[in-house]
């Protein structure tokens, strides 16, 4: 029998730019205020995994074509890269540094290698929490 | 005068939270059980917001979006398993 779920579809499709625009604002909002790449990760996988309940496995796979095992490594790189280039510069592994710029659109912004840290830490929380969700969704 | 407000509708939502305890613990159905869950999340909302104003705080507003997302996810996914039997399926189209 084929069920029909309308307004859960409807709904998530609206819902889950609400989710993703909310989990970038907290991870970008990390440095000051509560929030951060671990939280960040979480709400993201979180609207994936939303999605994921609103259609299913082959219909997500194909709406964002990303291997989630490959966004591991990636972050890992992120951390790992962050910490090394700082050997760069003849201070101890994982040093951060900050400056203001001046950019375009934001104006006068301080910008800090922790960020990309903190990138790291947000694509390796994503992997590994989709990684889990897909391999036990998919079991029969 | 604002703090006595707040302690008397934090009791007032407290009663509400046991109430929907009992209906979580004595529910006749699941879907019982599943909808107090829901109000639950829903009255916890707005116990962080009242704790908020209780001590003059904007930290816990991240927390009162993610308790209501929180909620939703995982009233729909319980929903999904009781319908269906499965919450993720691998392919709705056979």
């Amino acid at each position: 029998m084929k069920k029909n779920d309308v307004i859960l579809q409807t709904v998530t499709n609206v819902v889950v730019f609400m989710i993703f625009l909310f989990s970038l604002q907290v991870f970008f909002s990390g440095h000051y205020h509560p929030g951060g790449g671990f939280i960040g990760g979480l709400m993201t996988s979180g609207a994936i995994v939303l999605l994921l309940l609103a259609y299913d496995i082959k219909t997500v796979s194909k709406i964002i074509p990303i291997d989630y095992k490959l966004l591991i490594g990636i972050g890992l790189f992120f951390a790992v890269a962050t910490g090394a280039g700082s050997l760069l510069f003849n201070v101890p592994f994982l040093t951060h540094a900050f400056s203001h710029f001046d950019l375009p659109i934001l104006g006068e912004t301080s910008l800090h290698t922790a960020v990309l840290f903190d990138t790291g830490v947000y694509l390796v929380v994503i992997g590994v929490t989709m990684t889990i969700i897909q391999t036990i969704g998919e079991g029969e | 005068m604002l703090d006595m407000v707040l302690k008397i509708s934090l009791i007032c939502i407290s009663i509400a939270m046991l109430a929907l305890i009992y209906r979580v613990i004595k529910g006749p159905t699941i879907p019982d059980k599943v909808i107090a869950l829901d109000a639950i999340g829903i009255n916890l909302v707005a116990l962080i917001a009242l704790i908020s104003m209780l001590l003059k705080t904007s930290a816990f507003l991240e927390v009162i979006l993610l308790v209501g997302i929180l909620a939703f996810i995982g009233t729909v996914a319980f929903a999904k398993f009781l319908e269906k039997g499965e919450i993720i399926e691998r392919d709705r189209n056979h």
